[in-house]
C-alpha cells in the first residue's frame, strides 16, 4: 500500500497539469478565433505568441503527466529527450531553412514557374 | 529481516520497470521524429493549395476545440487510471480506463467524421499537396490513437480477467505514456495546423 498523502500529491499534480493545460490551450483557442489581439499584434507576433505558448503546454505536460521532473539519477529520459529535441530542432529547421530558401530563389509564381518550365524543356 | 527483503525484491522490481519505462520512451523519442518530419513537409507545403481550399476554408474550428478538450481530458483520466492502479483498486482503474477509451474513441470518432466530410466534399489527399501533407500528418496521429485504442483494450479485457498482476501495471504504465505523448503530439497539430491555418 502506498500512503494516502503520496496519493493526493500525485491526483493533485494532475490536477494542475490539467488545468494549466486547459487554459492554455482555451488562451490560444481565444486569440485566434476570437481575434483578441487582432487591432495591435502583427500575424507574425501572433504565431510567436502561439509557439510559445505550445511549448509552455509542451513543459506543462512533460512535468506533470510524464513526470520527467522527478527522475532519479543518472537521468536518461532527460537525455534522450534532450537529444531527441536536438535532432528535431535539425530536421524541422534545416528542412524549412532549405526548401524556403529554394522558393525565395525561384522568386516566382505557380503560373510563371510554369511558363520556366516550359522554356526550359523548349515547348 | 522481512522488510529489507522485501524491499530489495521491490527495488530490483523496480530497476526493471525503470529499464522497460527508459526502452519505452526511446520509442516515443524516436516518434517524436516521425511526427517532426511529418510537421516539416506539412509546413514546406501548406501553401500549396493548387486552386483548391486552404486550411481558412476547411476547417471548422469549434470542433477542433473540441477534440483537443476530449484528448487532453483522456489523457488526464488515463493518469488518474495509473494512480488507482497504484492504490491497487482494480474497481476504480477500470472505471478510469473506461473513461479514457471513451473520450479517446469520441475524438477518433469526430476525426473520422472530419474526415469522411473532407472526402465527400472532393477535398481528399488527391486534391493538393496541402491536403496531401495534411491527411498524413493528423493521419498519423490518427492511426496513433486508433492503436492505443486497441491496445487499451486488450489491457482492459486482461485486467478485468487477471486483476492488477505485475505485468499488468507495468504494460498500463508504458500505455499511459504512450497516451500522454498522443495528447502532446495533439497540442502541435492543434496549434501549427489548426490555429495557425485560421488565422
Amino acid at each position: 500500500m502506498i500512503r494516502n498523502s503520496t496519493i493526493t500529491r500525485s491526483v493533485i499534480s494532475y490536477s494542475i497539469g490539467f488545468i494549466l493545460s486547459i487554459i492554455l490551450t482555451l488562451l490560444a483557442y481565444a486569440i485566434v478565433v476570437h481575434d483578441v489581439f487582432k487591432d495591435f499584434w502583427s500575424p507574425m507576433a501572433i504565431i510567436l505568441i502561439l509557439s510559445i505558448l505550445a511549448s509552455i503546454q509542451l513543459i506543462v505536460q512533460l512535468i506533470f503527466f510524464l513526470h520527467l521532473g522527478n527522475e532519479t539519477n543518472p537521468r536518461w529520459k532527460l537525455l534522450s529527450f534532450i537529444f531527441a529535441l536536438i535532432i528535431l530542432i535539425i530536421i524541422v529547421a534545416g528542412s524549412l531553412w532549405i526548401m524556403f530558401d529554394l522558393n525565395s530563389r525561384m522568386m516566382m509564381s505557380t503560373e510563371d514557374m510554369i511558363k520556366y518550365m516550359n522554356r526550359q524543356t523548349g515547348l | 529481516m522481512t522488510t529489507t527483503r522485501l524491499d530489495t525484491a521491490a527495488t530490483q522490481k523496480h530497476a526493471s520497470d525503470d529499464k522497460s519505462q527508459l526502452g519505452f520512451w526511446i520509442y516515443l523519442m524516436t516518434d517524436c521524429i516521425l511526427f517532426g518530419s511529418l510537421f516539416a513537409t506539412y509546413i514546406v507545403l501548406h501553401n500549396n493549395t493548387f486552386g483548391g481550399p486552404s486550411g481558412n476554408d476547411i476547417f471548422e474550428m469549434p470542433a477542433v476545440l473540441v477534440e483537443t478538450l476530449l484528448l487532453l481530458t483522456s489523457s488526464f483520466t488515463c493518469g488518474l487510471a495509473m494512480i488507482a492502479m497504484r492504490q491497487r483498486s482494480k474497481k476504480f482503474s477500470l472505471f478510469w480506463l473506461g473513461f479514457t477509451f471513451l473520450l479517446g474513441l469520441a475524438f477518433l470518432i469526430m476525426e473520422l467524421t472530419e474526415f469522411n466530410l473532407l472526402i465527400s466534399e472532393g477535398y481528399s489527399w488527391q486534391r493538393s499537396g496541402f491536403l496531401s501533407a495534411f491527411f498524413t500528418l493528423v493521419g498519423t496521429h490518427g492511426l496513433h490513437i486508433t492503436i492505443g485504442l486497441l491496445w487499451l483494450l486488450v489491457m482492459g479485457w486482461k485486467l478485468f480477467k487477471h486483476g492488477l498482476t505485475a505485468p499488468t501495471v507495468r504494460r498500463f504504465n508504458l500505455f499511459s505514456m504512450f497516451w500522454h505523448f498522443l495528447d502532446i503530439i495533439w497540442i502541435f497539430i492543434f496549434t501549427f495546423v489548426y490555429l495557425m491555418g485560421v488565422l
